[in-house]
């Protein structure tokens, strides 16, 4: 038998505002599926935004050594005000000793092992108070991902990983020819139902696409996408509206809409909600109350359509 | 120098050049000589001390696969099954009943002062009581003001009172969790399945984050425990081993009355492999003659009865998704070429057999890399291991602990439900390990089953299950196989047979002391060989007075 226990040791503890639980997005994956490239493209683009970062891995954190402004015992603080720790089995120890932290971070990004199960941790970030599980992005390394779904040994494992996904990250798309890439996106569209696919090199996943769009997503937008490779646009959502038949209908896969996110009235009359949607998935949250109203959608250009969108958006409501 | 000899109505050596004796001479610790009491004597002048004269002296003990946090559970209340020795060597009555198992936590209760703290039951095993799990309204029945938490045998289940759901936030409607069941009200039922449903109230109920981690007092209780038991080695078989833990385990075992030696295995978590293995031989160096530290535990897969083991085709008799893995087929074999370039050794787990043969591939691929001969590499319960792969572990150099007690304990339920007939019958294959040169130990995993290395032996040399069928004849062993697998078998999987396993010149002063000769037990009786206590590097320990 085993059991665990956590790493991150925070002393100080502050009480917090009244705000959204603490948006967590999961990033799965088999090992050198580039979760860990990942991870530090994210926090390199940041751009002001706190990400915790928790690292289910053995050994030492994966940051790269540039990125790091002090290292701790467990806990290593990174430019920008992010943290990184590992965690063992006990994710749930690690997150509450987070809630502690003196600073509140705007995001956690939670790098799973290589064979950990994403559903299984999004189910229990669910249990905690004051987090909510925000996406499950699984990356695939498009010059292996075949085989090992095959593999005796781990294919089950990769499977289940890839049924879990929200958001399929196509990686080192690079290293394969059209034909392999276009027969990966069919097969993904088999064993990944759930998730919008998208394609990458080097895990350069926009930040706004793999942790969405943080807490004031009006806001974010208006920064602009640096990358140029993703699209976004703004429903601005001035009269109150019915949330479900809404998140229903963009969530429809021809509307290419990769995350959403944004604030509502809602009608019958009641108190202002958030809607997230993440790849084919939504969800309608309480929100905080004074949470600019608007809702924003992104998703790959080229694909992505704002005159069908806005179409779409005043058809369901 | 003062050397003591005892003498004792039969001294049994598990030495076959010289298998009985009437007489062993002790000085500084260690065995001086072992014989007739002329021969002894041909050391010189000593001391004769015949407590153990109607005695029968046997090798200490030694149990290759425990934890040591079983003395840190005995404050709990126990809630299990089966009847049941606590440290001072009083006996629980089993449970046998929902009913049984909530008046111990009544009376438990009843004894309490402050009406907040948290009341905290273990082993409980709903699988003997119609296999219905304990609920909330069952536990608010006990007390519905204090939080009450019961772990279950396999320390993977705990049932919740409402106040400890409530504490920990989750008495509410909408919870989602495949280990969190719901009632009709749409509230959980209490039952939290899996480490991650049981954490955020394991805190509310009295157990810290890391319950895998023995305290001071349970290491002293769990070392009565090896007394009582005739335990003189013990390992504590997964260990995170922090600065803290270490410091204070050699400070406990180096006291003058600590009567065993502690082997605690590095487990592999918190640390890379190119971390984990300098991190073990520094902790090796620290080693002392009662804390043996210098090997690594490595978890491949998780459990038949929980159906996280990793089976080969054909999976599980239920039609049970296959299990979880643990760790990387990557990174185990990583961790195994550096063990074997650093000279460590590895315990892997592993239950299913898709993980066993995982372990073999991977470890035959470092040995190619880094050829040792002598790496006795282990895997620790191995349960469903084939005769192909006994063969291959054998033309590796490998060794096996097998958990011989699954089968009483677990057995019928192997049988029906986890693996069906047919690989109910191979399960914890001693038999065909020995017969293909495995080198063969059997162990407890105290708490999960009883320390008691006489059990263990009964286990493997009539495997019954509960029920009283007899599973698997031709895995049965003989009880001289069994007492070897006890003592010199255990020895050698921890590359301590040259220290302590038999009663030889030269090794450690470490005997069991019991009333009968347990070679001469009827096979069905070998696990009720009379235990009067210890010696443990050449000290007395009676049971009746630890
Ligand atoms: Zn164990
Ligand atoms: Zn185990």
């Amino acid at each position: 038998m085993s059991k665990f226990g956590a790493q991150c040791k925070v002393d100080a503890s502050l009480p917090q505002p009244m705000s959204e639980p603490l948006p967590v997005t999961i990033i799965g994956g088999y090992l050198g599926a580039g979760k860990t490239t990942l991870v530090n493209h994210l926090l390199r683009t940041a751009q002001g935004r706190k990400l915790a970062v928790m690292v289910n891995e053995f050994g030492a954190l994966p940051i790269d050594e540039d990125l790091i402004e002090a290292q701790g015992d467990d806990l290593i603080s990174i430019a920008g005000g992010c943290v990184c720790c590992t965690f063992g089995s006990d994710l749930s120890a690690a997150l509450i000793e987070l809630g502690k932290l003196p600073v509140r971070p705007d995001q956690v990004v939670i790098e799973c092992s290589g064979v950990a199960i994403p559903s299984a941790i999004a189910a229990s970030v669910t249990l905690l108070e004051g987090f909510a599980p925000d996406g499950t992005v699984v990356l695939v390394d498009a010059e292996t991902i075949r085989t090992a779904a095959i593999d005796d040994y781990i294919g089950d494992t990769i499977l289940r990983q890839l049924a879990d996904a929200d958001l399929a990250v196509i990686n080192k798309a690079d290293l394969v020819d059209v034909p392999t890439l276009s027969a990966l996106e069919s097969w993904l569209s088999d064993t990944a139902p759930r998730a919008k696919t998208i394609v990458s090199e080097h895990s350069k996943v926009p930040l706004d696409i793999a942790l969405g769009l943080g807490a004031t997503p009006i806001q974010s937008q208006q920064m602009g996408h640096a990358d140029g490779l993703f699209d976004s646009i703004a429903l601005p959502c001035a009269d109150p509206l019915d949330g479900e038949p809404l998140a229903k209908a963009l969530t429809d896969p021809k509307l290419h809409i990769t995350r959403a996110k944004g604030f509502f009235d809602p009608i019958p009359d009641g108190p202002r909600k958030a809607l997230h949607i993440v790849g084919h998935r939504w969800d309608i949250t309480d929100s905080p109350p004074n949470a600019p109203l608007g809702i924003v959608c992104i998703g790959v250009k080229g694909q992505f359509e704002r005159d069908l969108i806005r179409k779409t958006a005043k058809e369901a409501l | 120098m003062k050397t003591t000899v005892y003498s004792a109505k039969n001294i049994v050596t598990m030495n076959a050049q010289k298998p009985d004796a009437s007489h062993v001479a002790v000085r500084d610790g260690r065995i001086l000589a072992v014989g007739s009491s002329d021969e002894v004597a041909t050391w010189g002048p000593y001391e004769l001390d015949e407590q153990f004269a109607d005695k029968v002296l046997f090798p200490g003990l030694v149990e290759g696969h425990a934890h040591t946090m079983e003395g840190t559970l005995w404050r709990y209340v126990y809630c299990g099954y089966f009847d049941r020795m606590d440290p001072s060597g009083t006996t629980h009555r089993g449970n046998t009943s929902i009913d049984a198992v909530l008046e111990a936590l009544k009376a438990a209760e009843a004894k309490m002062d402050d009406p907040d703290s948290p009341l905290t039951g273990w082993q409980l095993d709903p699988i003997y009581l119609d296999n219905k799990p304990v609920t909330r309204a069952q536990l608010d029945n006990v007390s519905a003001t204090r939080p009450i938490g019961v772990l279950n045998a396999s320390g993977h289940i705990l049932y919740a009172n409402s106040k400890a759901l409530e504490l920990a936030s989750l008495l509410k409607k909408g919870v989602n969790h495949p280990g969190i069941p719901l009632g009709a009200d749409g509230l959980p039922t209490g039952e939290l399945k899996g480490p991650d449903a049981m954490a955020p109230v394991s805190v509310h109920v009295g157990m810290s984050g890391s319950i895998a981690d023995v305290d001071e007092r349970g290491l002293r209780d769990f070392a009565r425990l090896c007394v009582r038991t005739g335990v003189t080695t013990v390992t504590d078989l997964a260990a995170k081993l922090d600065p803290d833990s270490v410091d204070m385990m050699l400070r406990v075992t180096g006291e003058p009355s600590f009567p065993a030696c502690v082997v605690p295995l590095r487990f592999f978590l918190g640390l890379s492999p190119k971390e984990l293995v300098p991190e073990v031989a520094r902790l090796k160096k620290l080693s002392t003659d009662r804390l043996s530290l210098g090997r690594i535990k490595l978890v491949a897969d998780g459990s038949i009865q929980g159906y996280s083991a990793r089976l080969r085709w054909p999976g599980y008799h239920n039609g049970a998704p296959n299990g979880l893995w643990y760790v990387t087929p990557e990174q185990m074999l990583e961790l195994y070429e550096l063990a074997l370039e650093a000279g460590l050794q590895i315990h892997t787990h592993t239950n299913g057999d898709q993980a066993t043969q995982l372990a073999i591939e991977k470890l035959e691929l470092a040995l190619r890399k880094h050829p040792s001969n002598d790496h006795r590499f282990v895997l620790q319960h191995c349960q469903l291991a084939d005769r192909a792969q006994f063969t291959r572990m054998a033309a590796l150099g490998m060794s096996v602990n097998l958990f011989a007690n699954h089968q009483f304990y677990w057995g019928d339920e192997h049988y029906t439900l986890t693996v069906g007939p047919d690989r109910a019958l191979r399960m914890n294959a001693a038999r065909t390990a020995l017969d293909c040169g495995v080198p063969l130990a059997v162990h407890s995993d105290a708490p999960i089953t009883p320390l008691g290395p006489f059990f263990t032996a009964w286990c493997a040399v009539n495997r019954l299950t509960r029920s009283g069928r007899v599973q698997g004849e031709h895995e049965k062993i003989t009880v001289d196989e069994a007492l070897w697998a006890i003592t010199m078998g255990a020895a050698h999987s921890l590359h301590m047979d040259g220290l302590v396993g038999s009663i030889e010149v030269g090794k450690r002063a470490d005997f069991a002391v019991l009333e009968s000769d347990p070679r001469a037990a009827n096979p069905e009786e070998i696990k009720d060989v009379e235990i009067w206590g210890t010696v443990q590097g050449g000290r007395v320990f009676a049971a009746a007075d630890v």
